[in-house]
């Protein structure tokens, strides 16, 4: 449909186990355009991203390139027909040789059909010249710092004679110096006609390098068009699904008074910093007070938590309990000063699979209900007991394996084992992601609870609804940053993604 | 749709777990069957007596073994360290039985924490840690023992590996003893649980404030410690401290015995009857082919195959 497409997607759907990840997605690259391709968690941009490059075949729909019906049904003939990519983490061989890599699978032979060393290295450092990186091409990869990985895979992914060149969020390892390096790098590539597929969630790269912008949620098109015409706040509501003129016309709904502001603080963490994920984040609770935390993906939300656990190395930063500090880096002692976090990934940071739900319930507990090392049976089915029934876990019986329950009971699982750790600060990374509707309004209701009890929770949740209402106070964070804080009744949809899209501070470029 | 679904996979999964999980008792009652039918003398008390002295050092080994690969690891050294406990019996035996065992299983505890430390704190492969050990500790035992094969005189020591007590021998005794321990230490107690919940998932147990560098440490400080005692009385029974053999491919039998014992490789979980079955289940193959007159060529072929069979049971399990 349109003439000048270099590669374009019609009516795309792709189903895994009954749940559409695409569904009827058009998509057009035209040559010599930088198209940013928006969405958060589960939007179905990898999915689509791997339709583009041959790693899935579409259920329905067409691709075509140049006008005309193509089907790649391995990522080799997509490469081979133009397209690379570059994934977030670089997946080049480190213990092989920069020139090595860059010439991988098609490296200059000589006239007997062995590898022409010196050319390929000579080869190779004039290519990589122009992307900044200079010294010896003979070294193995593993040598070059991340930034410097993700050029060379960038240099290898266009000296394969790429018309189309697709990043899915280059940048988020990258340090501000080689962000512009990339920046530049990906100018002089539209220079020569070809199309940038740019995935990423930093606003003020997307507006700073892209023409045009797509956006995808729960797997369907929402949006696509010129960049210039769309100001932030209206892209990120796009994101997110909220309807602006209806948030303008909603306003503050929200005249819940204050009144946790004259309690001293419980927890006070301060100036968190991790290099590349955290800098400088200050959040505090005080008891019985829910503070939310705002923010588009790889913000920073889940970090802060992690950091607040001890879960994540800090290069800065305290952490302080009811005016105590509490040992930096020590899940264990940050646990037993009164801090549980619930982990945003139930599978691989939650639940022990093979192990029953009783198991799982007390996995953390154990010392508290053991003798010289050896475990209570009857004080460890009491708690099992009393948990069941007041999160009505539904399992046929503390006997049965985790892995068997729905995900929402799942999670029920994982609250009570941090409930039964009696702490004073609870940390929900997206408690209601994935659970049913019924377990979500029960886990919602819990929390408000917990807080009526006296509980410190800090609330991760990218669904700006449960946010908006479950929060007495929303910390805004971007890139890493704390760039605002909300209370009272100005926590509103409105406030919060007008702080979430606001230019950057702290890099505005214009 | 959806309960009909989850029914229909979960009850075959059910059916090749179930497999996986108890198919070495089923292959066990087979086999004694088949000799009970088929193999002259095979109902006596001293043949029976035979197959259990033999199996007890796998079996011990084995239950060590077991517990490393429930945290998703193995320990490849258990067989140089059997060797490095059988040559230091006769140093000590002049200062009695008891100090000679002691020294030994101290070097198996030794043996033990320098792989856990190298798995826990270092961060390296358990495969490739335990590596090291397998090659240099059956050489630091030909040093210590200068290469030679010693035969040892002392009667109470050598009462180990062929005496009974309450009519039973005491390295089976010994082996029955400490499959109670491991399978109490499994079920009922802090280090047993944490174990398996680090196999099952490592990440989920850190996050939960789990010690997971000490509790790894000690695994494998245990199984060192089972593996010196197997030694203690492989040299025993044998009557000789011989470094250059004892515990020979003794780690490929007892991960064997683990596998066919129906605990997974992938780790988080520990079967310890399983375990000691799986040890009974390959010396009965191996009685079974001997005493048709099949060469040992062939035993080790069909013990083979029978690993085979037990990891594709693992498989089908895994990959529901």
């Amino acid at each position: 449909m349109d003439s000048n497409s270099v590669l374009e997607v019609i009516g795309v759907s792709k189903e895994f186990g009954g749940i559409k990840a695409l569904d009827d997605v058009t998509f057009a690259l035209r040559a010599g355009e930088v198209h940013g391709l928006v969405g958060e968690n589960g939007a179905g941009k990898s999915t689509l991203i791997k339709v583009l490059t041959g790693v899935y075949q579409p259920d329905g729909g067409e691709l075509r390139q140049l006008g005309e019906p193509v089907a790649f049904g391995t990522p080799v003939q997509a490469q081979a027909a133009g397209i690379s990519t570059i994934y977030q983490e670089v997946n080049l061989v480190p213990l092989l040789t920069i020139a090595g890599n860059v010439f991988l699978g098609r490296e200059p032979r000589t006239r007997f059909g062995l590898i022409d060393r010196p050319r390929m290295n000579a080869m190779a450092a004039d290519l990589l010249a122009g992307y900044g990186i200079t010294g010896d091409v003979r070294r193995p990869l593993g040598s070059l710092g991340v930034g410097a990985q993700q050029m060379v895979a960038l240099a290898r992914a266009v000296s394969v004679d790429a018309r189309v060149v697709i990043m899915d969020e280059p940048t988020s390892s990258l340090e501000p110096r080689e962000v512009e390096t990339l920046l530049a790098v990906i100018g002089r590539l539209k220079a020569q006609g070809i199309a940038v597929v740019y995935v990423s969630h930093r606003m003020d790269e997307l507006y700073r390098i892209c023409d045009r912008v797509t956006v995808l949620r729960d797997g369907k098109l929402v949006h696509t068009g010129d960049l210039a015409g769309l100001d932030r706040i209206e892209l990120v509501s796009l994101m997110l699904g909220r309807d602006i003129s209806d948030i303008r016309a909603h306003g503050a709904t929200s005249f819940g008074e204050d009144s946790h502001a004259e309690k001293e603080p419980l927890l006070r963490a301060e100036n968190l910093s991790s290099p590349h994920r955290l800098s400088e984040v200050s959040v505090t609770i005080r008891p019985g007070e829910v503070v939310g935390l705002a923010g588009l993906l790889g913000s920073g939300r889940s970090e802060t938590a992690r950091a607040i656990i001890g879960a994540l190395p800090l290069s800065g930063g305290t952490v302080l309990l009811g005016g105590k500090p509490v040992r930096a880096g020590n899940i264990a002692s940050a646990m037993r000063a009164g801090i549980s976090m619930l982990a945003e990934d139930r599978k691989a940071d939650g639940i022990i699979p093979n192990l029953s739900v009783r198991e799982n319930i007390v996995l953390a507990a154990l010392p508290r209900l053991s003798r010289f090392g050896v475990v209570s049976r009857s004080k460890q089915d009491k708690i099992v007991d009393t948990f069941v029934k007041r999160l009505r876990i539904k399992a046929s019986s503390p006997d049965q394996k985790v892995a068997e329950l729905s995900g929402g009971n799942q999670q029920k699982v994982l609250l009570a084992r941090w409930l039964c750790m009696e702490p004073r600060i609870l940390l929900l990374d997206e408690p209601t992601r994935g659970i049913d509707v019924g377990a979500k309004a029960e886990v919602q209701a819990l929390i408000d609870e917990l807080a009526a009890d006296g509980l410190g929770v800090l609330l991760i949740s990218s669904e700006m609804e449960e946010l908006i209402d479950g929060a007495d106070r929303v910390v805004v964070l971007r890139e890493g940053a704390v760039v605002g804080e909300l209370a009272g009744d100005q926590v509103t949809e409105g406030n919060v993604l007008a702080a979430i899209a606001a230019v950057g501070e702290r890099n505005s470029d214009d | 749709m959806t309960s009909t679904d989850t029914g229909t996979r979960s009850s075959r999964a059910r059916k090749s777990g179930w497999l996986q999980a108890y198919g070495v008792y089923l292959a066990v009652v087979v086999l004694l069957a088949f000799n009970l039918l088929f193999t002259a003398n095979f109902l006596s008390g001293a043949n029976f007596r035979t197959q259990l002295l033999q199996a007890a050092p796998v079996c011990i080994v084995a239950l060590g073994m077991a517990l490393v690969i429930g945290t998703e690891g193995v320990d490849l050294s258990v067989g140089a360290v059997m060797a490095l406990s059988a040559a230091l019996i006769p140093l000590y035996l002049g200062y009695g039985v008891f100090l000679s065992i002691l020294m030994a299983l101290a070097a198996g505890l030794v043996a033990g924490l320098f792989n856990g430390f190298l798995v826990a704190y270092i961060g390296i492969q358990p495969i490739v840690a335990t590596l090291a050990l397998l090659v240099g500790g059956r050489g630091l035992a030909l040093v210590i023992a200068e290469g030679r094969l010693v035969e040892v005189r002392n009667p109470e020591f050598l009462a180990l590996g062929n005496d009974d007590l309450f009519g039973i021998p005491v390295s089976v005794l010994v082996a029955a003893v400490l499959s109670v321990v491991v399978g109490l230490l499994v079920r009922r107690t802090t280090f047993g649980r944490r174990l398996v919940a680090i196999g099952g998932n490592r990440s989920a147990s850190t996050l939960a404030g789990l010690p997971v560098k000490p509790v790894l440490l000690g695994v494998y400080a245990l199984c060192g410690v089972f593996a010196a005692v197997a030694g203690v009385l492989a040299t025993a029974r044998l009557g000789a401290s011989d470094p250059a053999d004892t515990g020979m491919l003794m780690e490929l039998s007892a991960i064997t015995a683990v596998v066919v014992g129906g605990t997974p490789l992938t780790g988080g979980r520990v079967r310890v009857l399983g375990t000691v079955m799986g040890a009974v289940l390959m010396q009965l193959v191996h009685a079974t082919l001997i005493k048709h007159d099949l060469p040992d060529s062939t035993a080790q072929m069909v013990q083979a195959a029978i690993i085979v069979v037990a990891v594709y049971a693992a498989r089908e399990r895994s990959s529901r």
